[in-house]
């Protein structure tokens, strides 16, 4: 097992509360890793850390081998990392169009001189963009609203629109805070689809999520946090036979 | 009355070019800059100083854009951290600051006599209304050229990443893009639009002074932009000419009306300016022409 993305005592606090306690965790390359814990055990907030929303006050993060520690957002982007958000965010005056586009990654007519002049290779970077954008919606049925402002989507759409943006930015890993959460069965059904024909085209997938069932299909290994760092880690059943883990969501037996 | 007309058009021109700058940094990074008139007096004393001291108007005009992107990019430094109303309260003092520092350099800046004698090109040789009249040629050709380029820009990938910015700045950092970068190009270019705008407002007045750069100007633009529709470089435009244009109009109303001495028509003018903005804001809030979505250029059917 070659992990793509390595953890090693990860801690952060917010006011003097030690929300990270020291997470040690990796991530196998080509996996779909479930991670799980009771509510307030850190999930959201490692992920907020790892995708550089905030620094962390100690610890180490190596992604693909390279250090990327306390690195910022964008720069995690181009190291290969993008992230969901467990509420669908977006830019409300966008089309699902733009957000698509604005995902690719190394448009040089990003550059003010290049916008200005027009470049050549500019003018090439957004045609292949634009045709990947294309085949994207389309994979993700969401081609006939794909002129439509993103607040005129439903929340299902949202979540699909989360997906698809984050896979023009090529990445080798991402990460989805409760991808399937608030979304109908059926739409369940679809996004999980998704996610796993993405596996299979070589992209490492870490989520989380509270519908064990759903993990249980889709996650190997899952990863268990607790107050703050990882509890266990292995097979759901594995997982789910632990009597730590049956402590941690259920209370101690006295 | 053709000079009055001259006169016009040529301010609005100018009142255009402001609201382009506007535009750009307000419809297109969210930035809200109310600083406007600060970046427009930068222009305007930098062209007068530096053709005062001999150089040609070009270099004037050149140094209009160099000195208030400078000042620009000093505002976007110092104001990293601040975001909507605090950064509007911040470049409305830097407005202030600016002129006061007009007022009182008298050294720089002449202080509150201002400064005349500015050069305008050619108007020796080629007498007053030939002047007026090549010199709205010039100022309208450079709102053309203005408009088109930041039409160009609009539509660019550089355009949809500043919308991103404007839209949500944290998430722009989740898509890779260099949220500083396009904040601080953006406003710099903006700023020397402003500063443009500036310049070809000195050497048309031939005489600036630090009430010329009043922050009722920047309400005009305000108002234009908002009338016009915010985040589409023609609506600025457009905007801005119809807004020079009531306030021109204004004018001749206020004197048409019985009973109202000199005085009160004035006053009345700046009440017809209020309601016109608050008249758009309830009818077309999203302005004469609202921002478009670009539509996916779609290779295949």
């Amino acid at each position: 097992m070659i992990p793509l993305l390595s953890v090693r005592r990860m801690t952060r606090s917010f006011y003097g509360v030690q929300v990270l306690t020291g997470v040690d965790l990796d991530i196998p390359e080509g996996s779909v890793t479930g991670l799980i814990g009771p509510n307030g055990a850190g999930k959201s907030t490692f992920f907020n850390v790892l995708s550089g929303l905030y620094p962390p006050d100690g610890g180490r993060v190596l992604l693909a081998g390279q250090d990327v520690t306390g690195a910022k957002p964008a720069q995690l982007v181009k190291a290969g990392m993008v992230r969901s958000f467990q509420l669908a965010r977006g830019f409300p005056k966008l089309s699902v169009f733009q957000h698509l586009m604005l995902y690719g990654q190394a448009q040089p007519g990003e550059r003010l001189w290049a916008a200005i002049t027009g470049t050549k290779a500019a003018r090439q970077r957004e045609e292949a963009l634009s045709e990947e954008a294309l085949a994207v919606a389309r994979r993700l049925r969401l081609d006939h609203v794909i002129d439509n402002p993103i607040t005129a989507l439903s929340g299902g759409q949202k979540k699909l629109v989360e997906i698809g943006r984050a896979l023009m930015a090529h990445p080798k890993l991402i990460l989805l805070d409760e991808p399937m959460a608030g979304v109908n069965p059926t739409l369940t059904e679809e996004i999980a689809a998704h996610l796993l024909a993405l596996n299979a085209d070589g992209i490492t997938i870490c989520l989380i999520e509270h519908d064990m069932a759903l993990i249980r299909r889709l996650c190997n290994p899952v990863i268990v946090m607790a107050e703050g760092r990882k509890l266990v880690e292995g097979g759901f059943d594995e997982v789910a036979e632990n009597r730590d883990v049956q402590e941690a969501y259920l209370g101690r037996r006295q | 009355m053709l000079s009055y007309l001259l006169f016009t058009l040529t301010i609005g021109g100018i009142y255009a070019l402001l609201a382009l700058s506007l535009n750009l940094i307000w419809g297109g990074v969210g930035m809200v800059n109310l600083g406007l008139a600060g970046f427009f007096a930068v222009g305007a004393y930098a062209t007068a100083i530096v053709t005062g001291a001999g150089a040609p108007v070009i270099v004037g005009l050149g140094s209009a854009l160099l000195a208030s992107a400078i000042v620009g990019l000093l505002v976007t430094y110092g104001t990293l951290r601040l975001r909507g109303d605090y950064l509007a309260i911040v470049t409305l003092g830097l407005a202030e600051v600016i002129r006061l520092i007009a007022l009182n350099e008298r050294w720089l800046t002449n202080g509150a006599d201002g400064m005349s004698g500015i050069v305008a090109p050619l108007r020796s040789t080629v007498g007053s209304q030939a002047f007026n009249l090549g010199y709205l040629v010039f100022v309208s050709a450079v709102v053309i050229l203005m408009w088109l380029l930041l039409r160009r820009l609009d539509h660019s990938p550089f355009g949809r990443a500043m919308k991103a910015v404007r839209e949500d700045q944290e998430l722009a950092g989740f898509a890779g893009k260099p949220v500083l970068r396009l904040k601080l190009q953006a406003f710099a270019l903006s700023a020397a639009v402003a500063g443009l705008a500036g310049a070809l407002y000195g050497h048309f007045q031939s005489y600036i002074s630090p009430d010329h750069f009043q922050p009722l100007i920047t309400i005009y633009i305000f108002l234009a932009v908002s009338a016009g529709g915010v985040g589409r470089p023609a609506g600025a435009v457009i905007g801005a000419y119809a807004v020079v244009a009531f306030l021109e109009g204004t004018r001749f109303v206020a004197e048409l009306l019985p009973g109202v001495d000199p005085l009160q028509a004035a006053a009345l003018r700046e009440m017809l300016v209020g309601a016109a903005l608050l008249l758009i804001l309830h009818l077309r809030p999203q302005g004469l022409l609202p921002e478009r979505i670009q539509p996916a250029r779609k290779t295949r059917p």
